[in-house]
């Protein structure tokens, strides 16, 4: 071997799944020390089934109100990891030029967005353990396929990240705060989370069910219940948007 | 490693700028610049805000593609091939680049990781300066040890070509000697290094070449010593502050000169029209040791990097108006 190519063999980026595994350890620990993100992924979620499930604001065609707010809430959790958790964090990444220093190192586009996927998922491990105990406390009997709902879960992680990516990308860190945010509080309304679709106007309802919000939380309702399999539809807009947004966030997508 | 291994085939410089222009819209940000920089060397590029400094460095870093022309870092293009390229560079940037609740030594180790070749943390952070730093959220570093972090992390491969932004802004005394010493250990390494700042005497002390851009082009470049010779020439006057009032005219009268050649500007200082010759300079020692008045302070005039350069950027400015 030359000293020019062992030097280029030297000098080379460590194996993919090395970067992957360092990487995506340091995703989950920036998460993890990120206050109020942890409000976002867990806090929010776990109060809003604790009270809606006590209250009982809205009536459902369920025998109790847990049943139709514990796959609701788990299909909150992906989206406040995945979109919110995971889009402002990276927006002020963009912001601090982190994102920007990266991009000269050997870590790599691909590896950068497998490992933020990958401590996504690792955080929804804990918010799927804690929010099915909470939910048990409070009657919910679920059952269902595990395989749909590890299938429909991961969909839905796929495509709110993909948004979530696509609005860190595009726009500067505090107007992507605020974007975000918004977006978040139009899908809780409109996802079928804690308002059941069968309230809404017509025209609404029908926008909803193309949204990912609802798809997920229709898709979790039936692979949790006792009420068949997930419709096609669910499986449909969800696999639409896991292939558009992240496509429309890898486009859009700046370092810096 | 040699400072051959470091070029693209074991000779030749390590970066080559072709002719490179870099537009933004309308503005035209970098014109038709070229240069080389060698294994072995520092390239300081120096020029006021707005000159094309960092638009040229984030070029050669692969941030940017060039509106024209060519850039090769170790005979490969920045833009495509970061791949291959990006073990063998160190980057640092003018600020941040850290997430700010992450201390030295988390960083320190996360980057090494993204390397072939790891390296000891602690090992790192000592050479840094910044033992006792290292567990401090870069939040909370001072500006200097935010700066050597940054450094830290743009050596971390070992590199062969280094970009550095900016290394010395505001960083205290203390700071500048610790980048000093780590910058003179990179040249002797063999890596190619190329610098950007404002600190014209820090460029001065490190570079081996400077390149001084004004508008987006290269108004002058070549060694400390070919920009001093080539630098435009005019007076550069000589000052000299005395421990009592002396007659400015006597003086230029002992000196050969005719009166006013020596002007008091304020008490006990006077300016020299120019630099005195060696054997000006022996007679006024003479004179003043005569009078049993001592030199407080004497500048001689020579020319430093600083005259240079503000004297190219100010003819530069007058060409543009």
């Amino acid at each position: 071997m030359t000293e020019v190519a062992r030097a280029a063999e030297e000098k080379a980026g460590a194996p993919l799944h090395r970067r992957l595994i360092v990487q995506s350890k340091a995703e989950v620990a920036m998460a993890l020390r990120r206050g109020e993100s942890l409000l976002v992924t867990l806090g929010i979620p776990l109060i809003l089934l604790v009270f809606f499930a006590e209250v009982h604001a809205f009536t459902v065609a369920h025998e109790k109100p847990i049943d139709f707010l514990a796959p609701g809430i788990l299909a909150l959790a992906v989206m406040s990891t995945a979109m919110v958790s995971l889009g402002i964090a990276t927006g002020f990444e963009r912001g601090y030029k982190y994102l920007k220093r990266l991009g000269s190192t050997p870590l790599g586009r691909p590896a950068l967005i497998t490992a933020k996927v990958a401590g996504v998922l690792v955080l929804e491990i804990i918010q799927v353990a804690l929010i099915l105990a909470v939910a048990a406390g409070l009657g919910w009997n679920g059952g269902g396929n595990a395989g749909e709902v590890i299938a429909v879960m991961i969909l839905g992680t796929i495509a709110f990240s993909g948004i979530g990516l696509l609005l860190a990308g595009s726009l500067k860190a505090e107007v992507n705060l605020a974007v975000t945010n918004g977006l978040y509080i139009v899908l809780l309304l409109v996802g079928d989370m804690i308002v059941p679709l069968s309230r809404y106007p017509g025209w609404l309802a029908a926008i909803a069910k193309a949204l990912p919000a609802a798809a997920l939380a229709e898709g979790l309702s039936h692979s949790l219940g006792h009420s068949g399999g997930v419709p096609g539809s669910s499986w449909a807009v969800l696999i639409i948007w896991a292939v558009a947004a992240p496509a429309a966030a890898a486009l859009a997508w700046r370092w810096e | 490693m040699d400072a051959a291994s470091r070029t693209a085939g074991g000779g030749g410089p390590a970066v080559i700028c072709s002719d490179m222009s870099m537009t933004y819209g309308e503005l035209t940000a970098v014109a038709s610049l070229s240069f080389e920089a060698y294994p072995g060397r520092i390239l300081a590029i120096l020029g006021p805000n707005g000159a094309g400094k960092t638009s040229t460095i984030e070029a050669l870093e692969g941030y940017r593609r060039p509106s024209g022309g060519e850039v090769r870092v170790l005979g490969l293009d920045p833009a495509g091939d970061s791949r291959r390229l990006a073990p063998r560079i160190g980057v640092m940037l003018q600020e941040g680049g850290v997430y700010p609740s992450m201390t030295p030594q988390q960083v320190i180790r996360l980057f090494s990781g993204y390397y072939r070749r790891s390296c000891d943390p602690d090992r790192v952070l000592g050479e840094a300066g910044l033992t006792a730093a290292a567990r401090t959220p870069y939040r909370r570093l001072s500006g200097g040890e935010r700066q050597r972090l940054s450094l830290a992390l743009a050596l971390l491969p070992n590199p062969d070509v280094a970009f550095l932004d900016e290394p010395t802004a505001g960083v205290d005394p203390e700071g500048r000697l610790a980048i000093r010493g780590l910058l003179e250990e990179l040249r002797e390494s063999g890596a190619c290094v190329i610098l950007t700042t404002h600190e014209l005497a820090e460029a001065e002390r490190l570079a081996d070449e400077v390149l001084i851009l004004a508008r987006g082009r290269c108004v002058m470049r070549g060694t400390l010593k070919e920009i001093l010779a080539a630098s435009p020439d005019g007076p550069v006057p000589a000052r000299l502050r005395t421990s009592v009032r002396i007659d400015a005219d006597e003086l230029c009268r002992h000196l050969g000169e005719a009166p006013g050649w020596v002007v008091e500007e304020a008490s006990c200082t006077y300016e020299l029209r120019v630099a005195p010759s060696p054997d000006q300079l022996a007679a006024m020692t003479a004179y003043l040791a005569a009078e049993n008045v001592a030199i407080e302070a004497l500048d001689t005039g020579a020319r430093n990097l600083e005259d240079a350069y503000l004297q190219v950027v100010r003819g530069e400015r007058l060409e543009e108006r």
